[in-house]
């Protein structure tokens, strides 16, 4: 065989391997969603969005208080960690590049990214629920951020590094000190791509569950107050599906579905945003 | 090695005196002495390498963006020493503009770009600026090609536009001196010939000091030239002289092709 024939038959080995391989992940996914539609759809009706967790034994209800929870937890959670992680992206990439407090922020940063999220949930708890006396919603909110941001801050810091150095140079030779620069200039420069990181973030902890079993615990009734237990899908789904109640776990395949549109929105929505980041 | 005396009968807008430049340990800059005349030209011409770049970057002082870098000696500026410690860098840069060799407009609109440098040091109101931004992209030439779609995108012109839009953005600011630093290397001939003749009008208003590996262009728009070579300023004359009867052998050879 002469060396060009083996190198078609190479190539070919290789592509189909490869092909192999996305058709792994790719089924393994389409069964996930088949899934869930299959078993949640049926779930998905008026009263799903109305309703309260039904108590056991009870017939119908809803997962409206964990809906609204779920809501509540995650949109402290955004609001607290976007600022937060934005700034210290910030700071990381424009201003403390070669400090040893960048580095060692860098360095904590990172072992936050990948620190099992039910150690965050245990450590929040032993932080606000053993101390101020009780699970809440401020506290899942808590544990929530500390996984958000962290990617938040690498997202934003990685997308900073990537704006060319000619256009640092060229804002700081109109005389902009480093802060305007930083804000007008280079972090304007890649919003698109700060935003899909807040997205992803917010895409993370929509579905963690171990960090709320330990800080906002659940509500069986429908509850907007955050110092008080909240209810939440994650939660939820996973008490109810191990329930022996019909119409819990068909309950609990609905708030599954639910969460994994939620999640796939964020994403598709994400590479939206990503895609169109040339315009200004 | 003496410069100063090359224009007796100029006003002098920057006196650079002793000035060694460092690179970490490397030696970029070799004791340069150069007077940078009023509303002249200075063109500063050499082989990639030679310190030009670098020399042209410790006027507003860019180079303190980056540590490890650092400038001896005196820049004059007003009857002030530009290297000092205590100097504010954001005033000097907003008095000695530079442009680049790549065009960079900001990711704003082409309004926004002009307005931007401005707001900095101003407080103008919005009629004012309006006549502000007319005015700078008057001055760079781009006026009648942009006055209807202020609002786009910086990022649509075209190079040679953003370019342009680069100059109005830096002459917004009124500072008394503009660097240039290669600004057409990345430009057509079309667009390379409208910026020279905008070199040309503005040096009746600013001084001007450019960096180019052109020397055509160098003999075209320059009233004073600069021939540099490994970090020294080896000659520097009036621009006819160097360009006709250089003084130096390395020059000559430089300018003959020889090298470089």
């Amino acid at each position: 065989m002469d060396i060009y024939s083996r190198r078609i038959l190479i190539n070919r080995l290789g592509i189909g391997l490869s092909m192999i391989a996305m058709a792994f992940g790719l089924a393994a996914l389409m069964w996930i969603l088949w899934t869930l539609f299959s078993k949640g759809f049926a779930a998905l009706s008026w009263d799903f969005f109305t309703q309260d967790t039904p108590a056991p034994g009870s017939e119908g209800g809803g997962l409206r208080n964990a809906i609204v929870g779920s809501s509540l937890i995650i949109g402290v959670t955004t609001l607290v960690s976007t600022p937060i992680g934005i700034l210290a992206g910030i700071y990381l990439a424009e201003f403390g590049s070669t400090s040893k407090f960048a580095a060692a922020t860098r360095f904590v940063t990172d072992i936050m990214l990948s620190a099992p999220s039910i150690v965050i949930g245990l450590f929040v708890y032993a932080l606000m629920v053993a101390t101020l006396g009780g699970f809440s919603g401020w506290a899942g909110s808590v544990a929530l951020s500390l996984i958000a941001i962290p990617v938040v801050v690498r997202t934003t810091e990685n997308m900073l590094r990537l704006v060319p150095s000619s256009l640092r140079e060229a804002a700081f030779a109109i005389g902009a000190p480093r802060w305007r620069v930083s804000i007008s200039i280079t972090l304007r420069a890649v919003k698109a791509g700060v935003v899909t990181g807040v997205l992803l973030a917010i895409a993370r902890v929509t579905g963690e569950t171990a960090p709320l079993l330990f800080t906002a615990l659940n509500n069986q009734f429908f509850s907007a107050d955050m110092s008080q237990p909240m209810g939440n899908l994650p939660v939820v789904i996973f008490q109810f599906a191990m329930s022996p109640y019909d119409n819990w776990i068909s309950l609990a395949w609905g708030g599954a579905l639910l969460i994994a549109l939620l999640v796939l929105s964020i994403n598709i929505g994400a590479r939206f945003m990503f895609r169109s980041k040339d315009k200004v | 090695m003496s410069h100063e005396d090359v224009h007796p009968a100029e006003d002098i807008a920057l006196k650079i005196r002793n000035l060694d430049f460092y690179y970490g340990n490397f030696k970029g800059l070799n004791n340069v002495n150069l007077d940078i005349a009023r509303h002249r030209v200075t063109a500063f011409i050499g082989p990639s390498g030679c310190g030009k770049s670098t020399l042209l970057r410790t006027f507003n002082r860019m180079y303190d963006l980056y540590p490890g870098q650092r400038a001896e000696g005196e820049i004059l500026f007003n009857g002030k020493n530009l290297l000092d410690r205590k100097q504010d860098v954001n005033l000097v840069r907003a008095k000695i503009g530079m442009v680049f060799q790549k065009p960079t407009p900001f990711p704003m609109t082409i309004y926004e770009n002009i307005a931007f440098g401005v707001r900095l040091y101003e407080n103008l109101s919005g009629s004012e600026m309006n006549d502000r931004v007319e005015w700078a992209l008057r001055k760079a030439a781009l006026w009648d090609e942009v006055k209807s779609k202020l609002q786009q995108s910086g990022l649509s012109l075209s190079g040679g536009q953003q370019q342009r839009l680069c100059i109005a953005r830096a002459v917004a600011v009124k500072p008394e001196i503009v660097l240039l630093d290669e600004p057409t290397s990345a430009l057509d001939p079309i667009s390379t010939a409208k910026v020279e003749e905008l070199i040309d009008e503005l040096k009746s208003e600013y001084t001007i000091a450019i960096v180019t590996h052109n020397m055509q262009q160098a003999a075209r728009i320059s009233d004073f030239t600069a021939f540099m070579y490994l970090g020294d300023l080896v000659e520097f004359g009036v621009t006819d002289q160097v360009f006709i009867k250089p003084e130096k052998k390395q020059t000559e050879d430089y300018i003959t092709g020889r090298f470089g």
